[in-house]
């Protein structure tokens, strides 16, 4: 980093900085804490040494790595299926003519401003008429394609200069086969920037699942970690313990594509 | 010659038929292409959508068959002290969260658009709340402000105040949700800032300055205006997510005590899935639908004008 003089703002941004930091700040040090420091009152606000009881709790439960796996599981399918149908699509509406096209993309596009909360119930009737009601399909369904990531591929191809696919075409290439050799290796922030968001939204989300599974062997991370803090009321290390391993992959995520992730954030306008 | 000519023109006919064939080729691909998000994004709104509606005019338990009511889950949502409270809870934390987090982005935004040492990692630590899922966040701050074991009891004890009941105090849980809310999604609001404040022309800023205008001249009068756009657009933004807040609330108070937090969509979630009226919730997220469109096709109005205006 270049070296700048020295600001007073330092003396203003430093503690505003640290005021957002300190809740995670406290989440890392109190799953490190003993569970007498945590229940003496008043608590102790710096832990005497790093105690690992809380990880072994919760790692050492039977249930944790189960919902850990699961919020795997359809964290890792939503991405790929985002990625593989709204490529397909989007590269459809950005490149091909065919009947009713606009019709359908306009109807796509309405859909993005339709709450979830009006379609909760039906899609709950939906998934029990399936049978998937309580399975790791239920959640895994709704989440395959959204609309956003259909039109932001889209977006993205009709930027690209219609020259690049040509020479494939002249040579008898077939559309999936300029989609895949040509299209998809150009595209490269629009892949991440759905992936990004799409990980972002399945990984958090708590609405959903709260409604679609019964078991807690069916759980997600989220979700097994409120009926978490019920059941363990008196071992809070343990369950700050299972919020760090919960909030590590996003973080460490965030941290590792931090500009890609600003910039689709900021580009997009939508929480996940 | 006229075989000759026949062999080197092609008859229009064929050539219609042909492009015809080309088209209904690509007609074929195309819809390959589109068909898996057609029939889930489509399959899983449109439909949905209308058979709530339907669900809107029945009582339904989600189990046995349902009996049609006209108009009644309407009528009594109007009429249902639960549900008022609900949308006022809902407003008050609406009018507190989406002016502060706008206003104190703008703020910190204008504080972190400089070029000084740390720079980069203070953004980072502001932003960095956003990504923590709602979930986390409430069982976090539970056990922040759990009134015997939390953290914050601990500090208020260390300068000799009185402990707070917090989550537990029908006079405060509101305004934390707020507060924790506040804490997690202003980030986004600094971000996007940020990214707007690239855009201030720079020559409009010097010219200011040339005119004899002080920091905060070249602020009210350049940078302010050229923000106004993206202000808007947060504002609507933060209003659409604040009608919807749910997960925090879920985790952290269930909608009490005493139902002081029972937000809009709490009171749907506990309408459809906790005492099984189906019914009645979809007639109360269908007004809750109503108040988002009105918030939306503002912010469609104002981007038109404004694309209009250009």
């Amino acid at each position: 980093m270049k070296k700048l003089p020295f600001s007073p703002w330092h003396f203003v941004l430093a503690p505003l900085a640290l005021l957002f930091a300190l809740p995670l700040i406290w989440l890392l040090v109190s799953s490190v804490m003993s569970n007498a420091e945590i229940n003496k009152f008043p608590p102790a606000l710096w832990p005497s040494g790093i105690k690992l009881d809380g990880y072994r709790f919760v790692l050492g439960n039977a249930l944790f790595p189960r919902w850990f796996l699961n919020s795997f599981i359809v964290s890792a399918v939503a991405v790929t299926a985002n990625l593989v149908f709204g490529s397909l699509g989007g590269y459809a509406f950005a490149r091909m003519r065919f009947a009713g096209s606009r019709l359908l993309l306009g109807l796509m596009l309405a859909t993005m401003v339709i709450p979830f909360q009006l379609t909760m119930i039906p899609t709950f009737l939906v998934m029990k008429d399936l049978g998937l009601i309580d399975t790791l399909g239920a959640l895994i369904v709704p989440s395959l394609v959204t609309p956003f990531s259909v039109f932001l591929f889209r977006q993205f191809f009709v930027t690209l200069p219609r020259e690049l696919e040509e020479a494939a075409w002249i040579d008898g290439c077939g559309r999936l086969r300029i989609l895949v050799s040509v299209v998809l290796p150009l595209a490269r922030p629009a892949l991440s920037t759905v992936a990004v968001l799409t990980f972002l939204s399945t990984w958090n989300d708590l609405t959903w699942p709260l409604i679609a599974i019964n078991h807690d062997s069916n759980y997600t991370l989220q979700l097994g970690l409120t009926t978490f803090q019920g059941q363990h009321h008196t071992q809070w290390a343990a369950v700050m313990a299972g919020n760090v391993i919960t909030v590590l992959p996003v973080l460490l995520g965030f941290l590792l594509a931090q500009k890609a992730f600003i910039r689709s954030l900021a580009a997009t306008g939508l929480k996940g | 010659m006229a075989s000759v000519v026949g062999t080197f023109t092609i008859d229009p006919r064929a050539r219609r038929a042909a492009a015809k064939r080309r088209t209904r080729g690509e007609g074929a691909t195309a819809w390959a292409f589109v068909s898996p998000s057609v029939l889930i994004i489509l399959g899983l709104s449109i439909v949905p959508v209308l058979w709530s509606l339907l669900l809107s005019f029945q009582v339904n338990d989600l189990v046995s068959p349902s009996r049609w009511v006209g108009f009644a889950n309407y009528k009594a949502l109007s009429a249902d002290p639960a549900f008022q409270a609900a949308v006022e809870h809902t407003l008050v934390y609406t009018a507190l969260y989406v002016p502060l987090s706008v206003v104190g982005g703008l703020g910190i935004a204008l504080m972190l658009d400089r070029q000084i040492r740390f720079i980069s990692i203070y953004r980072t630590l502001v932003f960095v709340p956003f990504v923590v899922s709602a979930a986390a966040q409430g069982v976090l701050f539970s056990f922040v402000l759990d009134p015997e074991f939390g953290a914050a009891n601990s500090v208020l004890h260390k300068f000799g105040l009185p402990a707070q009941g917090f989550f537990s105090d029908p006079g405060q849980a509101l305004y934390l949700l707020v507060a924790i809310s506040l804490w997690s999604g202003t980030g986004f609001c600094v971000i996007v800032y940020l990214a707007a404040l690239q855009g201030v022309p720079g020559e409009l800023v010097e010219a200011a300055r040339i005119d004899g205008a002080g920091r905060a001249g070249v602020l009210r009068h350049v940078v302010l205006p050229t923000l106004t756009p993206v202000t808007v657009f947060l504002a609507l933004f933060q209003v659409i997510n604040a009608l919807q807040v749910f997960d925090l609330v879920f985790v952290t108070t269930k909608g009490g005590p005493l139902g002081s937090t029972t937000v809009i969509v709490y009171f749907i979630w506990e309408k459809a899935f906790k005492s099984f009226t189906a019914g009645y919730s979809a007639a109360a997220a269908y007004a809750l639908a109503v108040a988002l469109l009105l918030a939306g096709l503002a912010l469609q109005l104002y981007q038109r004008r404004r694309k209009g205006v250009r």
